[in-house]
């Protein structure tokens, strides 16, 4: 065995009194897939910053390639070969992606310094270089193109041309699926494999355990800060992960809904928003119904969530609820007519960071809680404490800002707020994106909670499993238009993933 | 300063310092309005001005007071207003709009009174019509009722935590029905009016009323919220920091005074403790942006 790329021992760091990491370890080999599992709070963003030198350890040992590291900064790291690409990616967005790629070679101490801060940029140069490197993962972008321009996907390959041009022999990848349709994942996989086939090293952060069986070759599960086990990816079962990071028992299946449907709760009708990019939309969800809406990125899906509720009003068609045309123009309108909406992106558009949960849970039925005009502290406090005993929301308070809590526990405070408006119809964008399994799995078993109480329900999601598991009935887009409906009864076969699939691509 | 010049903190001492603020600090609570909300208006010093103007000629051309009162209020909603619907509707940045009508308006008020000052206001108008203690008592009176209203109203009405919502999240808060470009508007419209009230109460506490009046009071005002600790991005602050804001600023000059320093350095600790007061504002942003990279992994 050749040396180890990477080896932390004994890390330990408490934040404000909080015990983020004790006595974690940790290693990655070079030619290696290394995941690091476990849920959010176990300790894994932490342990990243301190490999990535943006945390000083308060106690432990790190070393890359058989040196100690004893300058904790990002810089240092950097010249160390360490490179992270994290789940949102950090461009620059009013600049081109060369000069991104070149930003990330130049500064940082690596170049800056001898080749002098004032000298004529070399544009060719610099548009080589990073045509060259974009070519290398495979990457068909102009390297003119403004970042801002660019999908996710996309500004996901740009930051990993960065950190091979870099050289970065130790490749840190937090979360890099949650925003990639199945086919973009397969060419990260491409990537990763080939990667590791150059004797990098590959620590691979996801809560997708599917996929850290398909990629991973060791797998680390950590939990409360500390590290519970490392076992080769044969040794080890998904029970077995999903059982170390929870520290119980836990199905790893979804919860399968069985409700009775109802009357058609919403409906739409031929439904165009040119500005959007949909035309002729035409669905409906029942009461007591899990409609999944699949799709590629940027097959419309949020778009036609966001036309419905409001906020970028359609053209054309027509909006049923129970039956009646209804014209909805802006979401308060949307929120009057019983429809809630929770968006992807939680900390964009989800909840407001600064304010306290009580007020995030509220904002949307501000009505509710101060009918006279004026905000009833007191009901506003006991609807926050009501829906995080419901939602099982962590925190210490209804009063603490939810900035400060997890991933998991911001969205179910996003959710809070659309449940305590009181919806028939609750349109979900990607609802467990991006959070712990334990926190997954209660988001489920809620929607399936909701459903049978005869919410109607239209669910987004990216996640094939996950789709397939929750409908009752499945609606495919792509290209602003719907390509397809399965009915997925649990009699019935015809729903694969193969089968969303070729309707999202569009060759069946 | 205490021991240095004990007499500076007699209450006559502190009324006085006070009522020298008291434009101002109306001013700033609808300054404070609009910061919240994550713009910012740079116009008021010249609104100010344009309501000092009509406030005097609405005086000498014999309108009962409440009139007059009202008249200035409407203008300077009015002006609130423009600027509110130009940058809520219009989506132009609040510092574009706001320099252009700060420009605008003084260039305009310059053009119609020639640069002439009001003069040979009504006896009833210097004052109110009142005593100089009973003036004073209105003026502190309606601050007073402005400020507890401002302070309550963005605690406890839903409006108030609409401004809040939309300074911190504008996305969250139109996905939640709020609608952000109202609140805005309303905001500026606020503003406009607050700084109306200023204007008025400042005009009758003289006989005559300068064509430049306000000149460079946006300065002082926003110096006094952000001194105040309201977030310069907006979403967080309050109209009781305001308070200590125009407090501290305004006593800085009378201190100085007292204390026998030259009246020149006013400007400079001025600017020093706004350059404190950012500071410490960014400070604690930038943890919690560091924060960010955490809070997911330490709940």
């Amino acid at each position: 065995m050749s040396t180890l790329l990477l080896r932390a021992t004994g890390i330990t760091k408490t934040f404000a009194g909080v015990r983020a990491l004790h006595a974690a370890s940790f290693d990655l080999e070079p030619w290696e897939v290394h995941a690091l599992v476990g849920e959010n709070g176990a300790g894994k963003s932490t342990l990243i910053r301190i490999i990535t030198g943006a945390e000083t350890p308060d106690a432990g040992l790190l070393q890359v390639e058989g040196r100690v590291v004893t300058d904790h900064r990002p810089k240092v790291s950097k010249s160390l070969g360490i490179a992270a690409i994290y789940q949102q990616p950090a461009l620059f967005p009013d600049l081109s992606v060369a000069e991104n790629i070149a930003l990330a070679l130049e500064t940082g101490g690596l170049v800056a310094r001898h080749e002098g801060t004032w000298r004529k940029v070399d544009w060719r140069a610099r548009n080589q270089r990073a045509r060259e490197l974009l070519e290398q993962v495979g990457a068909a972008i102009d390297p003119d193109r403004p970042a801002s321009s660019l999908s996710l996907p996309e500004q996901q390959l740009v930051e990993i041309s960065k950190a091979i041009g870099a050289k970065a022999r130790i490749l840190i990848m937090d979360e890099p699926t949650a925003s990639l349709t199945e086919s973009e994942v397969e060419r990260l996989f491409r990537l990763i494999a080939a990667f590791r086939a150059e004797g990098r090293g590959i620590v691979y952060i996801s809560h997708r355990l599917e996929e850290i069986f398909s990629i991973a070759d060791r797998i680390t599960v950590l939990r409360d800060g500390e590290t519970v086990g490392t076992q080769y990816k044969n040794q080890i079962t998904k029970e077995e992960v999903i059982r170390q990071m929870a520290g119980r028992e836990l199905s790893a299946a979804f919860p399968k809904p069985r409700v009775p449907v109802g009357e058609i709760a919403l409906e739409v009708r031929r439904l165009s928003n040119k500005r959007a990019g949909l035309s002729h939309i035409s669905l409906h969800v029942r009461c007591g119904e899990i409609l999944g809406l699949a799709g590629l990125l940027g097959a419309g899906r949020t778009e036609l969530a966001e036309t419905i509720f409001g906020l970028t009003p359609a053209d054309s068609g027509e909006v049923l609820v129970r039956g009646k045309p209804v014209r909805i123009a802006s979401p308060s309108q949307a929120i009057g007519y019983g429809i809630g909406y929770v968006p992807e992106d939680r900390r964009r558009h989800g909840v407001v960071i600064e304010m306290p949960i009580a007020s995030n849970v509220s904002l949307a039925s501000l009505r509710a809680v101060a009918p006279a005009g004026l905000i009833d502290r007191k009901a506003e406090r006991e609807l926050a404490l009501r829906y995080m005993g419901q939602l099982r929301i962590r925190a210490e308070s209804v009063q603490s800002s939810a900035g400060t809590l997890s991933g998991g526990n911001q969205q179910k405070v996003a959710l809070a707020r659309w449940l305590a408006t009181g919806p028939a119809v609750l349109i979900l964008n990607e609802p467990a994106q991006g959070v712990d399994v334990a926190s997954k799995q209660e988001i489920h078993k809620l929607m399936v909670d909701l459903a049978g109480r005869g919410m109607a329900i239209v669910m987004i999601s990216s996640e094939l499993p996950e789709i397939i598991a929750m409908s009752d009935r499945i609606v495919v887009m792509r290209a602003g238009r719907i390509r397809g409906e399965l009915s997925n009864h649990v009699s019935n076969q015809e729903t694969t993933p193969e089968k969303i699939l070729s309707l999202a691509l569009g060759h069946e | 300063m205490a021991f240095a010049a004990p007499s500076f903190f007699t209450l006559a001492n502190q009324r006085d310092v006070l009522m020298a603020n008291m434009p101002v600090l109306i001013a700033a609570l609808g300054m404070t309005l609009i910061v919240l909300t994550g713009q910012i208006d740079i116009s008021i010093g010249s609104q100010f001005a344009i309501c000092s103007v009509a406030a005097g000629l609405a005086a000498k051309s014999g309108l009962p007071l409440p009139a007059v009162a009202l008249a200035v209020l409407l203008s300077g909603a009015l002006l609130g207003a423009i600027n509110g619907a130009l940058v809520a509707w219009a989506r132009i940045p609040s510092i574009v709009v706001t320099l252009a009508a700060m420009v605008a308006l003084r260039d305009a008020l310059r053009w119609a009174t020639q640069g002439a000052w009001v003069q040979e206001l009504p006896r009833s108008f210097q004052w109110l019509g009142l005593t100089l203690s009973a003036f004073q008592m209105v003026t502190a009176g309606i601050a007073a009722i402005l400020f507890a209203g401002a302070a309550w109203g963005l605690r406890n009405m839903p409006a108030g935590r609409a401004v809040y919502a939309v300074g911190s999240n504008e996305n969250t808060a139109r996905l939640a029905g709020i609608d952000a470009a109202r609140v805005t508007f309303w905001a500026f419209t606020a503003a406009g009016a607050l700084t109306a009230c200023a204007a008025l109460l400042n005009s009758a506490r003289f006989n005559q009323i300068p064509s430049n009046a306000g000149l460079g009071m946006e300065l002082r005002v926003i110096a006094a919220v952000v001194v105040g600790g309201t977030a310069i991005r907006g979403g967080r602050g309050t109209v009781v920091g305001t308070l200590l804001g125009v407090i501290l600023l305004g006593a800085i000059g009378p201190a100085l005074t007292f204390l026998g320093i030259s009246a020149y350095w006013e400007k400079a600790i001025q600017g020093a403790i706004i350059l404190m007061a950012v500071a410490t504002e960014a400070w604690p942003s930038q943890a919690r942006t560091w924060e960010d990279g955490l809070v997911r992994d330490y709940n």
